[in-house]
């Protein structure tokens, strides 16, 4: 795999000079792989926003440099604004953004600013909604008439219509149910598998980042913390405690099985991988 | 970014001035202003440079916020200063085309520019060392007299504390609009006048939509606590004058009246 994303001695403070002067990135270093799946967890207050802003050129660092690509993205210009349009930004709360009088405009707003014919537009567009689980008749409504899950796949359908290398996701499950949580993240990993982009996805949820994520990159009070698979990180269950995170429900059970004494692998955090464990122990044979 | 706007910003301290009771530091601004439109030559216009020079170095503002306070008014300055500089009457000192340039013009130009910046950074002053919370209770204070011709105070005062909490939140707003709609291609620095103003749909819209959202929870949210105006409700912080302030006065009126008296004299 070759690198897409390289982060290099990254600082950010905010307010320099005044009282409020804040620290909010201390000198990261980390690569993204080319069509991974990376999480990105944290505390409140860990940096991740401010990361996250750094990765398509909307902050500029106060230290360090950002590769994409090789190239670093505040070369010129031209080089962040095409950044912008290479790395995909999906805010919390992205249905605060809609601003359009019908769906269609609005998921057409990025790729018309990036100056793509009619028809390429068109064809984005409805790709885009299909993605999100857009019926073609909600394209004609106003987005403000939908409800708040439709809304927010509104607002990602309008970013993914960029069709971006990589694609960043700031808590996209924010405050909806988990019905509508669970089909909106396996859309993101379907789109992931069909156009082989690179995802970073930033949440407070263990679970949700555990299933979906080839790598996890944990932060702590602006500084990468681990970055590895998540079963090896699963494994500092305790560190990850002492920084204000849990472990998904399910490595917290077999954690306390280990405890326990019975022989189970601590770092489990799929269910498949946990029944066919619990199975071997009662000696693999499924009772009714 | 928006955040870096210093206009109406508080600076937490903890010195002489930053205690002084808001309502103290409200009456002063007033006297203040009064006195200096009073001012008419470099003597009274040095005494009030030298108050506030005073109080700066007092409260430990730093001059660097105070100057970026002026920023927007240097359009403004300027054109003032050119105004005064052309087209007073008197003693011709320079002529050129239509221009003539007095000496009474380079004075009241001096004057007025100095009035300006004064007046600015003065009242610029009070926001730096008065906390939001503090000034609106300072002012609901000194209007509540008005209560007795049933002037709503209470309401006008909770209207500002709310407008004014709500600033920095709308800021915050604006920057994350502003990111997210960057994030995806609006370019808001090229183009024409007309362009640039369309540009400003995708930001209006959405800090619209959440500036009514946030109002309409806001007010379920104070129902839910059972707020019904000012009838009745008592503050967990009272303002107390202290002796601080009435030292403050003091020099407010000293002030006041050594302007008025040297005025008299053409100083």
């Amino acid at each position: 795999m070759s690198a897409i994303i390289e982060v290099k001695n990254l600082s950010h403070t905010y307010s320099i000079g005044t009282p409020f002067e804040h620290k909010a990135v201390v000198n990261m270093n980390f690569t993204v792989e080319k069509g991974e799946f990376l999480g990105i967890i944290g505390h409140t207050g860990s940096g991740k926003s401010t990361l996250m802003q750094h990765l398509n050129g909307l902050l500029k660092p106060t230290e360090g440099e950002i590769l994409l690509g090789g190239e670093n993205i505040h070369k010129d210009k031209q080089t962040t604004r095409a950044a912008r349009f290479r790395v995909g930004l999906v805010f919390q709360y992205p249905e605060h953004q809609i601003f359009e009088e019908t769906v269609y405009k609005d998921i057409a707003f990025g790729p018309k600013n990036m100056g793509l014919s009619a028809d390429e537009i068109h064809q984005r567009v409805l790709r885009a909604a299909a993605f999100v689980g857009l019926k073609e008749e909600d394209l004609e409504l106003s987005p403000f008439n939908l409800s708040g899950g439709q809304m927010r796949r509104v607002a990602i359908a309008g970013v993914i219509a960029m069709e971006p290398e990589v694609i960043i996701f700031d808590e996209p499950t924010a405050g909806l149910d988990p019905a509508g949580c669970k089909s909106l993240l396996s859309n993101i990993k379907d789109y992931q598998k069909a156009t082989g982009a690179t995802v970073l996805m930033v949440s407070h949820s263990m679970d949700d980042v555990a299933l979906l994520a080839d790598r996890l990159l944990v932060l702590n009070e602006g500084s990468v913390e681990m970055l590895a698979t998540p079963s090896q990180v699963f494994v500092h269950a305790e560190r990850l405690q002492q920084i204000g995170l849990t472990v998904p429900q399910v490595t917290a059970l077999f954690l306390r099985l280990k405890q326990l004494g019975i022989s189970v692998d601590p770092a489990t955090y799929t269910l498949d991988s946990a029944v066919a464990q619990l199975l071997s122990l009662k000696g693999g044979k499924r009772h009714a | 970014m928006l955040k870096d706007i210093t206009l109406g910003q508080y600076f937490p301290g903890n010195t002489f001035v930053h205690r002084l009771d808001p309502r103290t530091k409200l009456l002063m601004v007033i006297v203040y202003i009064i006195a200096l439109f009073l001012c008419e030559w470099f003597v009274t216009y040095g005494i009030m440079l030298t108050f506030l020079a005073v109080t700066v170095a007092i409260s430990r503002i730093r001059l660097k916020a105070l100057f970026k306070g002026l920023k927007p008014l240097i359009f403004i300055i300027i054109f003032t200063a050119l105004i005064n500089l052309f087209y007073s009457d008197g003693e011709v000192l320079v002529k050129f085309w239509i221009f003539t340039i007095t000496k009474e013009g380079i004075f009241n130009a001096f004057f007025l520019v100095l009035r300006i910046m004064l007046l600015v950074t003065g009242t610029f002053m009070l926001t730096y060392t008065t906390s939001p919370i503090a000034l609106t209770d300072g002012i609901e204070s000194l209007l509540s007299p008005l209560k007795k011709v049933r002037f709503p105070v209470h309401e006008l005062a909770m209207m500002m504390s709310i407008a004014l909490r709500f600033i920095p939140t709308l800021i915050e707003e604006t920057d994350k609009v502003i990111s997210a709609q960057k994030a995806r291609g609006a370019d808001f620095e090229t183009g024409n006048i007309f362009r640039r103003a369309k540009a400003l749909i995708p930001i209006l819209i959405p800090l619209f939509v959440s500036a009514f959202r946030r109002a309409d929870e806001l007010a379920t949210a104070m129902e839910c606590r059972c707020y019904h105006g000012g009838k009745g409700r008592t503050k967990m912080k009272q303002l107390h004058y202290r002796l601080a302030d009435l030292f403050a006065f003091l020099i407010g009126a000293a002030i006041l009246a050594s302007v008025i008296i040297l005025r008299h004299y053409g100083l």
